[in-house]
């Protein structure tokens, strides 16, 4: 079993997570593995621990802080890391992304045929969860999404998923690009062992001429959607906190009718 | 400008968002409704008119469409004049609008609040960070196809209705390796589906499992039950109920959570809702620091005070 997770260097969840110049403001102290992709590398790690054998390798695509996220993978049990990294990648929207991630893919696919590829859910700074799609695209192969089981046996991989309005199965031969919610599984804990190793470990870096991808066809300049405006939003006005002695059910009934809420 | 809009449709009835984008299409230019499945009934087909709809473009395709890549195919066929195509931000259309501009190069913006017509370039808005920052895209491709979030515009009627001619696609749906083996219904909850809700009245691990006030709560607002991811773990409430950034997003112009916490995950999906009201007993809990009107309190002394005042009043 040989599986390719992707994984996004993402802003911290808990720290104030801001904008500059259009983009998302991404630095190495505040910011890690986007926190939907421990799902994507646990559910490789599994498949791979029960099938007794394989390989699982951790690929970013970002600046230069973004090895930060493969490192995460390898603590946690990936076995190699690939970031691709390259000036003409910035401001690359999802279709840019998609071509670079997808070349990477087809890379390590050609030294030995992948299995799987697998994939966040949606990451944590945009929400778009389109990636995955784009990559299946691109990469012509399965596509199976937003799984919150996912099994593989006999050259096919089927996966469940839940949508307001089904649950459905789905099943397609492999190669696939999974992408797996937050429920397929419980994320470990890197062990004291695999941190250290993953401070040592090698990490492959590749530009796009190491992947054949012509800098024209990504970045900004490629990009189909421009950010021209980003600003915080002020914070909410007049706000009111009361303790309930006895008559905070009032206090809230008068607060609902006076908006016209209630 | 034709603007084609994505109707969502449940046996038979059009949705409320659908009638949003529809209003929000009349703003960017002529709308046509592209229907999937099997024919509207006269009365959608007349509801789709007031709202502006000239034209519904109807592709019979069946379950099959549930794949991404044939629903992008059926829609693709049935917007190749379209410059602008808009759909509800939902995690199911944000799949089959990825793959539609794979096929057409269309630029795309998803989970957008509005959108404009700026220069003869369309201009989204959309919250981010947890709904912290506001930010506007341009789709400079010469298609744009936008992802609305419901409750994002006020749904209303054209100036005058038109009665829209009512036209079939034929569509060949590609080849696709996917199989949907199974696909399983969900019933769904009596009343207000949870992402369209003007309000939602949402319970977490404080209720300690039993919704009884937060449904009698939700009732009485006109509104939807949410409930938190551990509330969902615990099995004390089914999955399509939770909000939150890998749940259900919701911006409804009201939003009650009460007994919970306001975790960051929890937040990412309820943060840019129109009025928030907290009800926690911990006055140290996270959500009264993005609460309009918070109550430090058991949810099981204030909810029954505040529905008994609430009837009261309209009793008049
Ligand atoms: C990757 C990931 C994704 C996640 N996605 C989501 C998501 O989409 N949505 C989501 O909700 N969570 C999500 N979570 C979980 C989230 O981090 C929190 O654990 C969860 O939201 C907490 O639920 P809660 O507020 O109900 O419980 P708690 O945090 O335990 O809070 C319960 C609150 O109830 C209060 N309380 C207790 N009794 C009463 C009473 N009688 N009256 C009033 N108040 C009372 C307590 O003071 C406390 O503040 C995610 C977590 C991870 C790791
Ligand atoms: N730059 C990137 N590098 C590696 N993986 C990515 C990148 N962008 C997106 N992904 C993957 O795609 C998933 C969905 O991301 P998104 O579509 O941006 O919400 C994430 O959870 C990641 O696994």
């Amino acid at each position: 079993m040989r599986i390719l997770v992707t994984v996004k260097h993402t802003p911290d969840l808990q720290s104030n997570r801001s904008f500059t110049e259009g983009t998302v403001t991404r630095t190495a102290e505040d910011g890690s593995m986007n926190e939907l992709d421990e799902n994507a590398v646990e559910a490789a790690l599994q498949l791979v621990e029960a099938a007794g054998e394989g390989e699982v390798y951790a690929l970013t695509v970002g600046g230069p802080d973004a090895v930060a996220a493969v490192r995460k993978a390898l603590q946690l049990g990936a076995h190699h890391a690939i970031h691709v990294s390259d000036a003409a990648i910035a401001g690359s929207d999802v279709f840019g992304t998609a071509k670079v991630i997808a070349a990477a893919v087809r890379k390590v696919h050609d030294e030995a045929p992948l299995d799987l590829v697998i994939t966040g859910m949606a990451a944590l700074d945009g929400l778009t969860s389109m990636l995955p799609t784009a990559l299946a695209a691109e990469l012509d192969w399965s596509q199976l999404t937003l799984a919150s089981g996912l099994t593989v046996a006999d050259g096919e991989a089927t996966i469940v998923r839940h949508l307001p309005d089904a649950r459905e199965t789905v099943s397609a031969p492999l190669p696939a690009v999974v992408s797996v919610t937050d429920e397929a599984n419980k994320p470990r804990y890197p062990n004291f062992k695999l941190i250290m190793a993953a401070r040592k470990a090698e990490v492959a870096t590749w530009s796009l001429a190491d992947l054949g991808v012509d800098a024209s066809a990504v970045g900004a300049g490629a990009a189909r959607t421009t950010v021209v405006d980003a600003s915080e939003r002020p914070p909410r006005e007049n706000r009111v906190k009361i303790t309930d002695t006895g008559e905070g059910g009032n206090a809230l009934a008068d607060f609902l009718i006076e908006k016209g809420l209630a | 400008m034709s603007v084609a809009v994505l109707i969502e449709h449940r046996e038979g009835h059009v949705s409320r968002p659908s009638l949003e984008a529809l209003t929000l299409a009349r703003t960017l230019g002529e709308p046509v409704a592209v229907w999937l499945g099997d024919a509207p009934t006269a009365d959608a087909v007349a509801q789709l008119g007031e709202y502006g709809a000239t034209e519904v473009r109807v592709a019979a395709v069946g379950a099959d469409a549930r794949l991404p890549a044939k629903a992008a195919a059926a829609v693709a066929a049935a917007t190749e004049d379209a410059t602008v195509v808009v759909v509800i931000s939902t995690f199911a259309n944000k799949e089959i609008v990825t793959r539609l501009a794979v096929l057409t190069g269309a630029g795309v913006v998803v989970d957008a609040a509005g959108a404009e017509l700026v220069e003869g370039k369309v201009e989204t808005t959309q919250t981010v960070f947890a709904a912290t920052w506001n930010v506007r895209t341009r789709i400079d491709a010469e298609r744009a196809i936008v992802g609305v979030r419901p409750n994002t515009t006020q749904a209303s009627p054209a100036a005058s209705p038109v009665e829209p001619n009512v036209v079939d696609i034929a569509v060949e749906l590609p080849e696709t390796r996917e199989t949907v083996v199974s696909v399983e219904p969900i019933p769904q909850a009596d009343g207000v589906a949870l992402d369209e809700a003007p309000v939602v009245v949402s319970g977490g691990r404080g209720t300690g499992g039993d919704y009884s006030l937060i449904q009698d709560f939700a009732e009485l607002l006109g509104g939807a039950v949410g409930a938190s991811r551990d509330a969902t773990d615990e099995g004390w409430i089914s999955h399509e109920h939770m909000v939150g950034q890998t749940g259900t997003t919701v911006t409804p112009a009201l939003y009650v959570a009460c007994g919970i916490s306001g975790a960051v995950h929890h937040r990412g999906g309820m943060q840019a809702s129109g009025t928030i009201v907290a009800i926690n007993m911990d006055p140290d809990a996270p959500i009264f620091e993005i609460s309009d009107f918070g109550v430090v309190g058991s949810l099981f002394d204030v909810i029954p005070q505040a529905i008994e005042r609430i009837a009261a009043h309209r009793a008049g």
